[in-house]
């Protein structure tokens, strides 16, 4: 009886994740604000609580665990006050990404639980501090607006914070990761990549003449290296094409992406040549199964779990996804994809897609040029890292070691990208950043007069 | 993502934007990729990982489905399944040693087709309400079966040819790549792995292994195709001109290579040379050849690369390059030298040449069905390639005719099926006088399909002794 509530949850919850998933790109045939998208947008949330529901009673069944229960009501209540802080604090928020920030979530929870209770309860007391900090962002954003002439905080925080881990972080499968503070381990990077983001926005939304670039360009290599002397790679990989792009959008020379392109081709190679953990990855993902009993277990055990788990997957609590080492972080995308399918998982992708395509529309709406690219910046991190991580997964590409932004267990990653969709979404609430005439002339004159434009902004702050 | 942006651009579309399309643009499509990639990896190339004896995932199907049977072609059950009363499963071998290597066991790890196809046995496409039924009681569903292209006749023939002597036999249909039979001495009982465990364990027992697929063998005589090969590449047009005096031995820069049993077999052409597997000849005709082009020609008939099937199989290993001195070069021209082959893969170059060239993939797996027969997935016939040109198989074939009708393989001659073929007798090492018989061949006749056939008997004798007979019980079973 239960193998049977197991089995039909299993399609049920693909069912309402495809209609979930559907209606994310439905809702634009609807006008703004319309009755209509209000509609969908409440229907969204339904499902979303649905699917949770459905999810937990599987894992109750299963385990025959009370807790569960307790714990099931715990997240009920703190994503419904996430959706309350949203509604008071961001007046003008997505609803769109809000919905899909929580159905992430969700899913997070879901599969954590059933990976480790008490990593999953961790996880919980992250989020509410990440709730927490989505509280203040607004506030922050909306009373000392100056971000933009923070510079070199940003710069010299940001390369203090990455410096400090490569000297004294702790070493985990062959990276340094990690600060430990008062027994608390911090992964900077995850912190540092927002700094990384408002330092090159703030360096070229006014000026980017050669000269601007090339400042740019050196003080974002030393945040690199520093990730490279770290060993963080796939880090370092997700600054450096946040760095193409937003150089790319402020200057409009795809001469600078491609370049750029280039030069990262050309520092892959040296970095296979260099580093040996980079050589053993692409080895296992040429073909995990000939290096299985060294660099290819964990490529191999992801796609076994994949590819057992088929297009409707094993059910919850049916597979062995903890047989993957560091399922819950960098692999979280095989476990969900051995248990709820391949049809869930693809559309989870989806869902992601959704969001970054949510962060790049903002970012086009907005008509100040330094949130702009901060905007930009910040969906190419998220974007890129979704990538990484499920590519890797996947073995599309050699995997690097990257969360899943809002799933993967991780209080740096969750708090981090808890900061991310604030910003974002509370950029939107500025009054600056709504769009303005004086906006559209100034990107066409030259130097000076973009400078008096930007005066002109800080009074009408 | 067109209404998306759309819908929002419509208020304000200006050339301020187009960095921000392009970049959305371009992770659009890398996300669309990674899902088409995902879709592709479930559709190809998840079978291969879902098969992979390292995935112990399967086994979580066992909890929910009762492993399905394994059949020959003529529907003998091999393997199956019984529930007892208390619900414990035990899985029996109804023909114990018979097809012992092929069918494999299931128990203390996995090996043969238990191996292979264990998550098609473990798989239930029994009727979804019947499923649904057994889902509400709580009882375990009935897996789906293997048909194999096995034939109990042939297999039970080539078994008891074999006799009481260690080696393997293997059977195959050259135009289809369905194996036939499969037999490898010596066997054990694989309804007893799991209590003799130890036994057949212990140092230097080599039960377990599959002969057929995973033996490394020198080929002796029978590798004397692929010298002939090369001597027809190289001397396409004139190769009926060669000539050749045996006098039972060849002796170069001090190097003797001696005829069997020094047999002089006088003045002799290519054919002849074949026929007679006269090692003085072909000791000598090995030193004219191209040794790179050798070295290439071998590659490309599936030497030092995985053999095409899906059961465990050994990589037969050569070498051959122009630096090696004149006594390896002969060696290596007659199939000793460092050369090891498997039977498999003999047969395989042996159904590409009766099939003029063409390889088919060879396969065991003939369908899976669920319990009650209906299909749930098939295996067709699939060409591997074209390891030989028409008119090289042409000629390989008209010379394994000539060792049937004039040469070692005498003793399939004026039989009711025209038989083709290569014996070999191939001396195990320098050390000891033990030689393992060879023979490698195909017969046909009118309204039945061609069989192939590979044959090696350890520590017997002659070739044309030892193993042309199995061959020719094989045959008259098939041919009756």
């Amino acid at each position: 009886m239960v193998h049977l509530i197991v089995e039909a949850s299993k399609y049920l919850m693909i069912f309402l994740f495809l209609l979930y998933t559907y209606q994310c790109f439905s809702v634009f045939r609807y006008k703004e604000q319309s009755a209509k998208q209000i509609r969908i947008y409440r229907t969204q949330r339904i499902l979303l609580y649905a699917i949770h529901l459905d999810a937990y009673l599987v894992l109750y069944l299963t385990t025959q665990n009370v807790q569960m229960i307790g714990f099931y009501l715990m997240q009920v209540v703190l994503i419904s006050a996430i959706f309350l802080l949203y509604h008071f604090l961001y007046r003008n928020a997505s609803q769109l990404l809000l919905n899909n920030m929580c159905m992430l979530l969700c899913i997070g929870f879901i599969v954590l639980t059933r990976l480790s209770f008490a990593r999953s309860l961790r996880q919980f007391f992250y989020l509410t501090a990440g709730t927490a900090a989505a509280l203040i962002i607004p506030v922050f954003l909306q009373n000392k607006g100056n971000f933009r002439r923070l510079t070199w905080f940003y710069a010299l925080a940001g390369i203090a914070a990455l410096a400090i881990v490569a000297l004294v972080g702790k070493t985990s499968r062959g990276a340094k990761l990690s600060i430990s503070i008062g027994g608390i381990s911090i992964q900077m990077s995850e912190f540092v990549k927002i700094l990384f983001v408002f330092f090159i926005a703030s360096m070229l939304y006014q000026k980017h003449n050669l000269r601007q670039v090339v400042l740019t360009s050196v003080i974002a290599a030393v945040f690199v290296l520093l990730l490279v002397a770290s060993r963080d790679l796939g880090g370092a990989l997700l600054y450096f094409v946040a760095y193409l792009v937003m150089i790319y959008a402020a200057t409009k020379k795809p001469a600078y992406f491609i370049g750029g392109l280039g030069g990262m081709i050309a520092a892959s190679a040296v970095g296979y040549r260099l580093f040996s953990h980079v050589k053993e990855r692409v080895a296992a993902w040429k073909n995990p199964l000939s290096v299985y009993e060294n660099a290819g277990f964990q490529v191999s055990q992801s796609l076994f779990a994949i590819g057992t788990g088929g297009w409707f997957g094993l059910g919850m609590n049916q597979g062995m996804p903890n047989k993957i080492p560091v399922v819950e972080k960098d692999f979280i995308f095989s476990a969900i994809a051995e248990e709820l399918g391949i049809v869930f998982a693809l559309c989870l992708i989806m869902v992601c897609l959704s969001c970054f395509l949510m962060f790049i529309n903002i970012a086009m709406r907005m008509s100040d040029p330094f949130y702009k690219l901060v905007a930009l910046g910040l969906g190419t991190i998220y974007a890129m890292q979704v990538f990484l991580t499920i590519g890797g997964a996947i073995k599309f590409i050699p995997s690097t070691g990257v969360t899943l932004p809002l799933v993967s267990y991780g209080g740096s990653s969750l708090l981090s990208t808890m900061i991310l969709f604030g910003i974002i979404q509370g950029l939107y609430q500025m009054p600056a950043a709504l769009p303005k005439q004086s906006y559209e002339n100034a990107q066409y004159k030259d130097g000076k007069e973009i400078k008096k434009n930007g005066k002109t902004k800080k009074r009408a702050q | 993502m067109e209404k998306q942006k759309n819908a929002h651009n419509k208020k304000k579309k200006s050339p301020v934007n187009r960095e921000f399309t392009v970049v959305a643009y371009v992770f659009f499509i890398l996300f669309l990729a990674m899902m088409a990639y995902l879709v592709y990896f479930q559709v190809v190339k998840s079978e291969r990982f879902i098969n992979s004896p390292y995935n112990s995932r399967q086994n979580l199907f066992s909890e929910h489905v009762i492993r399905g049977e394994i059949r020959t072609a003529d529907g003998h059950v091999i393997a199956k399944t019984t529930v007892a009363e208390d619900k414990t499963e035990t899985r029996e071998y109804p023909y114990g040693r018979l097809f012992a290597h092929v069918a494999g066991y299931a128990v203390n790890g996995k090996s043969g087709l238990e191996n292979q196809y264990n998550f098609s046995l473990l798989r239930s496409h029994a009727f979804f309400l019947e499923q649904f039924a057994n889902d509400l009681s709580d009882e375990k569903n009935i897996g789906d079966n293997l048909v194999t292209t096995l034939d109990y006749e042939l297999q039970s023939a080539a078994y008891e040819a074999l006799g009481g002597y260690d080696g393997a036999v293997v059977v195959m249909e050259p135009e289809t790549g369905k194996i036939l039979a499969m037999v490898s001495k010596p066997d054990y009982d694989p309804n007893t792995v799991s209590q003799n465990w130890e036994e057949i364990n212990q140092e230097g027992s080599t039960v377990l292994f599959n002969r057929a697929t995973q033996g490394q063998y020198a080929p002796g005589s029978v590798f004397k195709i692929f010298t002939t090969l090369e001597y027809y590449r190289e001397h396409k047009g004139t190769q009926d001109d060669y000539s050749f005096t045996c006098s039972g031995e060849y002796e170069y820069e001090g190097q003797t290579i001696h005829c069997a049993g020094n047999e002089i077999h006088g003045t002799e052409d290519l054919r002849a040379s074949f026929a007679n597997s006269c090692n003085s000849s072909y000791a000598n005709l090995s030193l004219s050849l191209d040794q790179e082009q050798f070295r290439s020609l071998c590659d490309s008939l599936l030497f030092r690369r995985e053999l095409p099937i899906a059961l465990e199989s050994g990589v037969s290993s050569i070498s051959i390059s122009s630096g090696n001195s004149n006594s390896m070069i002969m060696e290596t021209g007659i199939g000793q030298g460092k050369t090891l082959v498997s039977p498999l893969h003999m047969l395989l170059v042996t159904s590409a040449i009766a099939n003029d060239g063409v390889l088919m993939t060879p396969y065991l797996a003939d369908h899976v069905e669920n319990y009650k027969g209906v299909l749930v997935e098939s295996n067709q016939p699939k060409e591997y390639g074209a390891l030989l040109s028409k008119d090289e198989a042409a000629l390989l074939q008209d010379y394994m005719r000539a060792a049937v009708e004039e040469g070692t393989a005498g003793k399939l001659n004026g039989q009711s099926y025209t038989a083709y073929g290569k014996t070999g007798s191939a001396q195990v090492s320098d050390s000891t006088d033990e030689t393992n018989a060879w023979f490698v061949g195909y017969a046909q006749k009118e309204g039945k399909n061609d069989i192939a056939i590979a044959v090696i008997v350890e520590d017997s004798g002659y070739g044309s002794t030892y193993a042309v007979p199995i061959a020719k019980k094989v045959f008259d079973v098939y041919y009756r």
